[in-house]
């Protein structure tokens, strides 16, 4: 299953980890690029509704007469975009408490690791619904709730991979030595935590992009009229009766994007497993 | 081994009681209060004073905790903002067609997860297991409602095999309703079964790496022995925790996919109370939803401990 | 199967030309085992020897016809009872396994079955075999824990693996290997997780079990002085080919290739000890000490000891008996309850977090585990250059010149200075170690089991460096370890604790010499020596004394 010749991080890259990389390749540049890829602007009518694909409209218009193409365009900066950012707050809030639980432990840990056992004892969608509730849909409400909600299983990571690492003799060595805390995290656990932080930072990503994307779905993700994925699913759902191809292109985009990062999460995970030595 | 069951289930009822804190605590975090927040720009101070009364928000946030979550144990779950009707009356008729199709789909998916994974498992690397390999860790990626309006284009729109939509009411009969919700409940098993399939197999895998089973081979004792006699018992407990650990899949994926399919049920009702900031309702559906999914882990904890030989025979 | 003996002398087993290798799927990989040939008859006992890597569990696996993943048999025959195993259908090769060859495994805690009792694993073999009936091979299974002095045969099989001790699984262990009577037993490094004191037991039953079934056997260790007690002919094995072959006795007594001859030499050779002033001050000074883990009884309970410049104490014990745990009390890394540690007269503090730079720089630590003890992630110059910059701060040019002598003290190549532990072998890693904890300067060096991860020769080789290291530098040991020998060999002073206590303690010469105390006595009667008649002697001595 691997290709031949070509490596990443001193690993063989399989086909599967390949097309996961040109997928998500292809998609940074679309969100990136959107305003001057997109032939239209997200939120110009110009067309009729549900226009077939034709050469100026490549995919087609949508329910107002917008581009779709266009939408799909803007809707994954939008999508992918919030995604990383709400992955980037739970890691930076989730590697920093564990860390710093695995490491003071006592009553630090103990605190830290209680509160996260409770918010992880309910599925986070329905703790998200309860605080969208009072707050309402904004944007940054979005971000930081989520963030919070997903940096618990972050926590659990970092302070698991911390507290093996603490456990290994060569951090043994340091703390003999005298080194200051900083140090060890730095240039003892860091450095050994890294490829599977990566790994876990791939697969929260999915999970926070598949998220967003389902609260838009429900009506209570992104307000309109930004375009984003999982909005878009829903406001051409009623179509789909009438043979309207238009909400399997937001919805395709969705799994696609999710599929390859998942690939290339399993490679890394792969290869993590497979241990040291190896790579030679 | 006892005490060890004892522990766990006063560790649930804690844990239910954590969880009920935190779903008040939720509607708390207001900058302002949850008068403010719903009369928006209306907000004069008489109609705030007004508003803070109905709702009770003069009195200290403990003592309504303890109104809302004892009347809770009592069945008494306050009244709607939206339509001022109890919340336990709408909320009963969703709550057994939520449970209708999450049961319906539970029993589907996991035996067919347990047994896909254990085969897997079992012919590792074959052909088969590379397939279900890549086929679920394609299905993890792929959204509910794709999966669910593509099962209603090709089945119910092209082929006109099934109802679009699963709108049942309280007079559906009972083979009505599972005809109405196939859909729904194929679509859910889907979703959950990739998941479930996957670390099935992952924890079989382990305990067929372990020695004793090398040395079960080594004793010439024919495979389906192996797998049955000396790798299932082991691999009981872990599969155990795999079930409960996806049942979390399940209860997400119910919301989504009664929104699909606009099945009348509680996460539909809850969905609608959220853009309505319906508070007292999407306290009550929260509440419903994280005991079932706590109740069901503490389940499977003591079916756990009750399939590990280790607890069952003491030194 | 043994119900056909015809002939008291039958050969049972022709390995011939034997050939395994690793395959993966870039194609074949290196070759375990090369060209092996031997035979076994009936009642015979053959050894197999050698460091890891030999190849010797391969050919164990092979004559059952079972290779691990990703190895196959690409030549040679196996030849059991008349009919070559490799040419066997698979089911006709089940059918061998268990009744016509069975095998014991190192670890018993990990080869038993967690969730079936000992009953239903020790019978599976005759019932699934068809050869028994249930009750009948519960009766042979109490047989056998009978024959193998297993308490309460009775009901012994009615217990689960985790119930029994581990001397006790380990002979269960051989007891499932023998329910169906078969014509060849595979022991595979059987007492290698035991400790001494067990082995003992537990070799003896094994060595009684073949002798009175007639059974023929392949033994495989890695310590000759092990497999002197009960294998006949004896194959030294290395890198997967045959090194020498021979009857045990000529082994021991003549070995012909150099190989077999430093295997058996380093075992009976000394190293001096260097000349000390007696007059020294104290490095060290340990006054009943006492520490434990939270909620535990006391690890350590009332030790005391003293090191000088130049001393090497060893600290002897088996598992268990808190050797390990009086280290990390030195270093502060748990701090004592109770009792004085003294370094060059001064108090040190219980915990670390209390000692000075200096205090730490002057006790240094060699680990177990090389694998685990550096820092894969660091180059040889980050690993052994930090204590310098740490403690000496000293620039980054005087840093790595001070490294290249430290790697050429060590015998290692200086190119070695930018590359990372996983490019290294383990007896190389184990002198990075050592190298590191050079690098600060110390006074003492605390050396936790440092061989006992390693190969012998290997392990023969750190010794005599740490043993050179002294004599340049005058630095004082404090070493850790279960195994006796090194202890003879290194040591000039030693301690022997048995459940967190001193037994005793003093120059070695007078604490292994008599009149001994009990438990000493026991444990150096315990230690295998090379020479084939060593196992009979200890056990009449016991059943006398």
């Amino acid at each position: 299953m691997t290709i031949p010749g070509v490596r990443l991080f001193g690993h063989r890259l399989t086909w599967p980890a390949a097309l996961g990389l040109v997928i998500i390749a292809i998609n940074l540049i679309g969100a990136v690029g959107a305003p001057w890829i997109a032939p239209f602007d997200q939120a110009d009518v110009v067309c009729d509704a549900w226009d077939d694909p034709s050469a100026q409209h490549l995919l087609g218009c949508d329910n107002l007469g917008r581009d779709l193409l266009s939408r799909l365009l803007f809707g994954a900066r939008m999508s992918i975009g919030l995604s990383l950012l709400i992955t980037s707050l739970s890691f930076t809030i989730g590697i920093v408490t564990g860390f710093t639980a695995a490491i003071a432990k006592g009553w630090v840990d103990a605190a830290l690791s209680r509160t996260v056992d409770l918010l992880l004892s309910m599925p986070s969608l329905i703790f998200a619904f309860v605080v969208l509730s009072v707050l309402g849909t904004e944007v940054p409400v979005l971000v930081v709730t989520l963030a919070c909600l997903d940096s618990t299983r972050v926590f659990r990571l970092s302070r698991a991979l911390a507290m093996n690492i603490v456990a290994l003799e060569y951090v043994e060595v340091a703390r003999l030595r005298g080194e200051g805390l900083w140090w060890i995290i730095l240039r003892e656990v860091l450095p050994a935590a890294r490829a599977p932080l990566i790994a876990e930072y791939g697969l929260r990503f999915s999970f926070a992009f598949l998220f967003v994307a389902a609260l838009s779905f429900l009506g209570l993700g992104i307000q309109p009229p930004d375009a984003d994925w999982g909005s878009m699913v829903r406001d051409y759902r009623d179509m789909i009766n009438l043979g309207v191809t238009a909400p399997f292109w937001p919805a395709g985009a969705i799994a696609v994007l999710t599929i390859g990062v998942n690939f290339v999460v399993d490679w890394l995970l792969a290869i993590q497993s497979r241990g040291h030595g190896e790579n030679a | 081994m006892r005490a060890l069951i004892a522990q766990r289930l006063a560790l649930g009822f804690l844990t239910l009681f954590g969880a009920s804190v935190l779903i008040f605590a939720g509607t708390e975090i207001l900058p302002g209060d949850l008068a403010s927040a719903l009369l928006q720009n209306n907000a004069t101070e008489e109609n705030l004073a007004v508003m803070r009364q109905e709702l009770g928000l003069d009195r200290p946030a403990v003592v309504r905790y303890a109104e809302w979550f004892g009347g809770a144990l009592h069945g008494n779950l306050g009244k709607s903002l939206a339509t001022e009707r109890p919340v336990a009356d709408d909320l009963a008729p969703r709550l057994r067609n939520t449970l209708f199709l999450a049961i319906y789909s539970a029993a589907i998916a996991v035996p067919l997860a347990i047994l896909l994974g254990l085969l897997a498992a079992v012919w590792q690397g074959s052909l088969f297991d590379r397939a279900v390999n890549t086929i679920t860790l394609m299905t993890i990626s792929v959204p509910e409602y794709l999966v669910g309006y593509l099962l209603m284009k090709y089945i119910s729109v092209q082929l006109g095999w099934l109802p679009t939509l699963a709108n049942v009411t309280e007079e559906t009969a009972i083979g009505e309703r599972f005809y109405l919700t196939l859909l729904p409940m194929l679509t859910l098993v889907l979703v959950v079964i990739a998941h479930m399939m996957r670390m099935t197999r992952a924890s079989v895998l382990a305990i067929m790496a372990s020695p004793y089973i090398e040395m079960a081979f080594l004793k010439g004792i024919p495979k389906w022995v192996v797998v049955v006699r000396h790798a299932f018992p082991n691999a009981l407990a872990p599969v155990i925790s795999v079930v409960a650990l996806n049942l979390a899949y399940l209860i997400v994926g119910v919301v989504v996919v009664e929104s699909v399919f606009v099945y009348p049920g509680l996460g539909q009702l809850m969905v609608d109370a959220v853009s309505k900031h319906d508070v007292p309702v999407v306290q009550a559906c929260g509440l419903l939803f994280a005991s079932a999914f706590i109740v069901l882990n503490m389940l499977a904890d003591i079916a756990a401990i009750l399939a590990n030989p280790r607890l069952r025979h003491p030194r | 199967m043994s119900d056909t003996v015809a002939d008291e002398n039958e050969i049972v087993l022709e390995v011939d030309h034997l050939r395994v290798q690793a395959r993966s799927d870039a194609g074949p990989g290196p070759v375990l085992v090369d060209d092996i040939s031997f035979t076994l008859r009936r009642g015979e006992v053959i050894g197999l020897i050698g460091e890891s890597g030999a190849g010797k569990t391969t050919i164990g696996l092979a004559v059952l016809g079972y290779t691990r993943n990703g190895c196959a048999i690409e030549g040679g025959r196996i030849i059991f009872r008349g009919r070559d195993i490799l040419t066997l259908s698979p089911a006709e090769r089940r059918a061998l396994r268990g009744p016509g060859v069975a095998y014991i495994a190192q670890s018993a805690a990990a080869s038993f079955n967690p969730a079936m009792t000992l009953f239903e694993q020790v019978c599976e073999i005759p019932v699934r075999h068809g050869l028994m009936s249930p009750a009948a091979a519960r009766e042979v299974a109490i047989g056998l824990f009978r024959e193998l002095d297993l308490p309460d045969p009775e009901n012994f099989g009615r217990r689960y693996p985790h119930q029994v001790s581990g001397g006790q699984l380990q002979r269960a262990m051989a007891a499932m290997a023998m329910a169906a009577r078969p014509d060849i037993l595979i022991f595979d490094e059987p007492t290698t997780a035991l400790d001494v004191t067990t082995q003992v037991e537990v070799l003896a039953a094994f060595r009684k079990l073949i002798h009175e079934h007639h059974t023929a056997a392949i033994y495989i260790t890695h310590d000759l002085a092990v497999v002197a007690q009960i294998a006949d002919d004896i194959m030294v094995l290395r890198h997967g080919k045959m090194v020498e072959h021979g009857t045990a006795e000529q082994i021991l007594q003549a070995p012909r290739a150099e190989y077999t001859r430093r295997l058996v030499a380093e075992r009976v050779a000394g190293h001096g000890f260097i000349d000390r002033a007696a007059a020294e001050p104290p490095l060290l000074t340990i006054s009943n000490v006492v520490a434990s883990y939270a909620s535990l009884a006391r690890v350590i309970d009332g030790v005391s000891l003293e090191v000088r410049r130049g001393d090497t104490l060893a600290v002897v014990g088996e598992s268990g008996s808190g050797k390990s745990t009086l280290a990390r009390v030195i270093t502060g890394l748990l701090p004592r309850e109770a009792g004085e540690i003294r370094f060059r007269g001064e108090l040190l503090p219980p915990a670390l977090a209390q000692r000075t730079r200096e205090q730490k720089r002057l006790v240094q630590m060699i680990y177990q585990m090389p694998d685990v003890a550096l820092n894969p992630h660091q180059t040889l110059l980050d690993i052994i250059g930090r204590p310098i910059a740490f403690y000496f701060n000293r620039p980054k040019a005087e840093i790595r010149s001070r490294v290249l002598e430290l790697l050429r003290m060590m015998d290692l190549p200086e190119s070695f200075i930018d590359r990372t532990p996983g490019e290294l072998s383990g007896g190389q890693k184990q002198r990075v170690g050592i190298a590191r904890a050079l690098a600060a300067e110390p006074d003492l060096i605390i050396c936790d089991e440092v061989t006992s991860a390693l190969d012998q020769l290997v392990g023969e080789e750190i010794l005599r460096l740490l043993k050179r290291l002294q004599e340049e530098l005058g630095i004082a040991y404090l070493f850790i370890t279960h195994d006796l020998g090194v202890v003879k060999r290194i040591a000039n002073k030693v301690t022997v604790m048995l459940k967190g206590q001193m037994v005793a303690s003093g120059e070695t010469e007078t604490v292994f010499a008599p009149p001994f105390h009990p438990y000493t006595e026991l444990l150096l009667s315990s230690v295998p020596e090379m020479r084939s008649d060593w196992l009979d002697e200890v056990l009449q001595r016991r059943s006398t004394a």
